[in-house]
């Protein structure tokens, strides 16, 4: 189950072990909305089928109804406003790291997307995206004359 | 003073299942105190309601689940920012809070607790003498 089990896990944990030690010692660069070193949220899972791309958005706490997704040349971002509580008088607050405000991820998806079959579904604090990718861009075999 | 009530400390984020240390996701929290209890929110997205587990032994209270997602076969990872299936936190309970009185909600991944104190905690003013 979940994400651990793909077949390609060995090695990309190997790659992942890799990159921790590189961003621990600062060789691998952040991206550009993680320079202030906060965790992104919402966190995010892709993944890709010959069929369609999957993302899997961990959201845990919102309306899908006020989750606004665009695609846009290859482009999907996410944004919306997670709510949060006020702290009240008689309140003490000992830990808040829970993530409230309001957010936008953008994620550069590969391009052979085909922008009339998305489907999102929001469940358990998940939204899965199903993009279809083109048939055309199926990977063809070339004949050498 | 006032005793610190809340859970002092959490366990390191690693847990143990089938005897091999499996990596699991320290769930993030909120955590507010009023008069009567202390209201504790966690985010635990992908894990369906059965998959669930929150435990009281002895002091200890636990927030645990594994994370269930529709995987097709055959996916190819891209991005993989989640890399663990399971969430795993651990608080110690003081002792003006009720175990027995908790009460879980549990809804889009987001687990509420209430843990109320024990009654003869909740009021519990200290004159202070004048001499």
């Amino acid at each position: 189950m979940a994400w651990f089990h793909f077949p390609t896990f060995i090695l990309d944990e190997l790659e992942r072990l890799q990159r921790e030690i590189d961003r621990a010692f600062g060789a691998w660069p952040l991206t550009i909305r993680e320079a202030a070193g906060i965790p992104l949220f919402p966190a995010i899972n892709v993944g890709r089928t010959k069929e369609n791309v999957v993302i899997y958005v961990f959201i845990p706490g919102v309306d899908p109804n006020k989750l606004k997704l665009t695609l846009e040349q290859g482009v999907l971002t996410i944004a919306g406003e997670r709510g949060t509580w006020e702290k009240q008088e008689n309140e003490t607050v000992h830990a808040r790291e829970r993530f409230a405000g309001a957010f936008k991820r953008t994620l550069s998806l590969p391009d052979d997307l085909d922008p009339d079959r998305v489907e999102a579904r929001y469940r358990d604090g998940i939204l899965t995206i199903v993009i279809g990718r083109k048939a055309h861009m199926l990977p063809r075999r070339i004949t050498v004359q | 003073m006032s005793e610190r009530t809340i859970p002092a400390r959490s366990e390191p984020n690693v847990s143990t299942v089938g005897g091999a240390e499996a990596p699991t996701i320290l769930p993030r929290v909120d955590v507010i105190e009023d008069e009567e209890g202390i209201t504790v929110l966690a985010d635990l997205p992908g894990v369906p309601k059965e998959a669930l587990e929150v435990r009281i032994e002895g002091e200890t209270l636990s927030i645990e689940g594994d994370i269930r997602l529709d995987l097709p076969s055959e996916l190819e990872p891209l991005i993989v920012e989640v890399r663990a299936p399971r969430y795993s936190r651990h608080f110690r309970l003081s002792r003006e809070l009720d175990p027995h009185a908790i009460e879980a909600k549990f809804s889009d991944g987001v687990v509420r607790l209430r843990i109320p104190k024990v009654k003869q905690a909740q009021a519990r003013r200290i004159e202070i003498q004048t001499s």
